[in-house]
């Protein structure tokens, strides 16, 4: 077990044919997850990888040929909520942006058109998911994490394989990894990812993975005291942070005094979380539970 | 993105908000002359990107040209908050019966468009939600359906605006709307709108931020960006698409992504030291990236070390190295410099760097110990 990506995920690639999308659909068909189909549109009736994966014009015919039942996207910044919103229509109900850089006032759309319908949106700005053994949907490097029982939810994207990889140093696996990314409107929440890791009987323990910016983690560390059995390690990057400056995330920045890294700390260890004071720390908190 | 003062009442006015007549100059005799033009008193206001400007001395009332020349000189020569003064706004001055607060932003929480508004106006808006929070009404707006008209009459009627304003009310809040979505901003705000002496309605000072990601698709806003209002390093940064914030500590950053960037600032405050800025250099980095990146991180004299952190996922090692290499060629630099390289193709990076004369690490816990050690030594 594990949550949202296995084995048996039939994955769609949108903007399949730019350079990204090619790089990154060759990258995720050598570790085994299973790409159906890709999406380009006026390229349709193309093959990429020697022959092996259909081009489509439209998402809803590429869902109608191969039933593929999730999306990865990485086509650029201004057409990414255009390729949401086609996703999301043509009933695909896991679609997972990779994409940086799409305005907010075009995300609080998507989500508010997305909260209408049973989609889950992973990201925008994120690195998608890894099911170690199993399947990865993004651009998580694959052989820097094993299969194992730690669930991994992140706003970060290196710094999370970061942890990834110390876990792996020391011979501890993850169930599934979720980078549900650093914009400030996003499709899916720490409390989200916490709720299946919870249901999910492969995931023994949890890595929560935070940064400066917006309640999120406050709301985590709510739902952790409330509602959470699973022991949880959190980390909280931007302790240094000066206020006002975005820190390269859309998300990460202190605003009105809110969001700040201290706060967080606070409630995350207030809700029982072990908080770890770097990176490393996060992997050695974890081997001690 | 921030927007001047008149450069957001220009775009209000664009959306029929009422504004005072007047214009921005960069001379004292061009405040003179604006103020002749407007007639009567004028208010002379300093127009850089940071709030407290009447609290600094920057806003003031003139009662003639003569005196407008005389505080426009002043102002031109003040600095608030490190920002010297480099335009003025002349403002015919109005006179104030009422101030009210009027603002649209972004609500991350419940992800949706807010607006809120205050009968207590004039003052910073943050403060009135400190003091006296039930004096602000937020109405949310469903960002599919837009503002509808009630919800700016129900605001009208929570402030107790007298009902002859009611239209002229509900005409601003719409307009300022269209400001806020067809611009793309984070924050479009009035404050204060006043209702003056003769009963008008007025938006005496604006303020408006614009999300940097949509600037694609709004080129005469992207012009409007006043660079010399930032940190020179952090415009020379942009234009290499890399994301740079200068601090004030002695160690030199260099990271690929984010939020990993912001973990070596801390671990570095962790162990001691005191990052000296926050340096994303992006997937992918191309050795022109490298060494853009290291030129602006050297152009702080504050920097006794730097500490390079690349954790090589889809950016492999080996590139980042020969991009090093090459900055190191290019820049010179004078500082010892620590490098943690980890991941794919991290050997081969590693032995590429070899022969440079560089301190390395294996964790990022010695990599941030060993930098501290090395800005500790050259202070």
């Amino acid at each position: 077990m594990s949550i949202l990506v296995d084995k048996n995920t039939r994955l769609l690639v949108q903007g399949i044919t730019g350079n990204e999308g090619l790089f990154h659909t060759t990258q995720m068909v050598a570790y085994g997850t299973q790409v159906v189909a890709g999406v380009t549109p006026g390229k349709g009736g193309e093959w990429v990888l020697d022959g092996k994966i259909p081009v489509f014009d439209s998402v809803k015919m590429a869902v109608e040929s191969t039933g593929a039942n999730a999306s990865v996207i990485f086509v650029p910044a201004r057409f990414a909520p255009d390729a949401i919103f086609e996703a999301a229509d043509a009933g695909i109900p896991l679609i997972v942006c990779i994409t940086e850089g799409i305005p907010v006032q075009d995300m609080m759309r998507v989500r508010n058109y997305l909260d209408q319908k049973k989609v889950r949106l992973i990201g925008p700005n994120c690195p998608g998911l890894l099911t170690p053994g199993e399947a990865k949907v993004g651009i998580i490097p694959g052989n820097i994490a094993i299969p194992g029982n730690v669930g991994i939810v992140s706003r970060s994207g290196t710094l999370t394989y970061e942890v990834l990889y110390a876990l792996k140093l020391r011979g501890i696996g993850a169930s599934t990894c979720v980078g549900i990314g650093g914009d400030p409107i996003n499709g899916t929440s720490f409390i989200d990812v916490l709720e299946m890791f919870e249901r999910d009987p492969q995931t023994e323990k949890v890595v929560l993975i935070g940064e400066i910016g917006g309640t999120d983690e406050e709301k985590a560390a709510e739902f952790i005291a409330a509602r959470m059995t699973k022991p949880v390690v959190g980390f909280i990057a931007g302790q240094t942070a000066p206020p006002g400056k975005r820190m390269g995330h859309a998300g990460a920045i202190i605003e009105g005094g809110a969001g700040t890294a201290a706060d967080k700390i606070r409630a995350l260890e207030a809700a029982g979380v072990r908080v770890a004071r770097h990176p490393e720390e996060i992997a050695e908190l974890v081997a001690a539970l | 993105m921030k927007l001047h003062e008149y450069q957001s009442k220009q775009i209000f006015a664009r959306y029929g908000i009422p504004i005072p007549r007047g214009r921005v100059t960069e001379t004292a005799a061009g405040a003179r002359q604006i103020a002749e033009e407007l007639g009567g008193r004028v208010v002379v206001k300093a127009q850089v990107l940071v709030g407290g400007r009447g609290k600094a001395g920057g806003v003031r009332l003139a009662k003639d040209p003569q005196e407008a020349e005389q505080i426009a000189a002043q102002i031109l020569g003040m600095e608030i908050k490190g920002l010297p003064v480099r335009k003025v706004l002349v403002d015919e001055a109005a006179s104030i019966e009422q101030e009210i607060y009027l603002g649209i932003t972004n609500d991350r929480a419940a992800r949706k468009p807010v607006i809120m508004a205050s009968a207590a106006g004039g003052v910073e808006i943050e403060e009135v939600a400190r003091q006296t929070p039930e004096k602000i009404v937020k109405v949310h707006v469903d960002p599919l359906l837009g503002l509808r008209e009630y919800q700016a009459r129900d605001i009208a009627v929570f402030l107790d605006l007298p009902r002859e304003h009611w239209k002229s009310f509900i005409a601003i809040t719409t307009g300022l709307w269209r400001a806020y979505l067809e611009n793309d901003a984070t924050l479009a705000e009035i404050n204060p709108l006043v209702i003056t002496r003769d009963n008008r309605l007025l938006a005496l000072d604006g303020k408006m931020l614009i999300d940097d990601n949509a600037l694609f698709r709004h080129p005469d806003l992207a012009e409007m960006r006043d660079v010399d209002e930032d940190a020179p390093a952090e415009v020379e940064a942009r234009k290499y698409g890399l994301s740079y914030i200068k601090l004030d500590g002695s160690i030199g950053c260099m990271v690929n992504g984010a939020g990993l960037a912001m973990a070596t600032m801390d671990i570095i405050k962790f162990f001691g030291g005191e990052p000296a800025n926050f340096l994303d250099v992006g997937g992918g980095a191309s050795a022109e990236k490298v060494a853009a990146a290291l030129r602006i991180i050297l152009t702080d004299p504050n920097v006794k070390a730097v500490l390079f952190n690349i954790f090589g996922g889809i950016t492999r090692g080996d590139v980042v190295a020969r991009g090093i290499l090459t900055a190191l060629e290019e820049v010179k630099p004078r500082v010892p410099m620590v490098i943690r390289l980890v991941g794919t193709n991290a050997e081969e990076g590693r032995r590429l760097l070899a022969q440079a004369n560089m301190i390395t690490a294996e964790t990022l816990a010695e990599a941030a110990q060993k930098a501290v050690a090395a800005a500790k030594s050259q202070a």
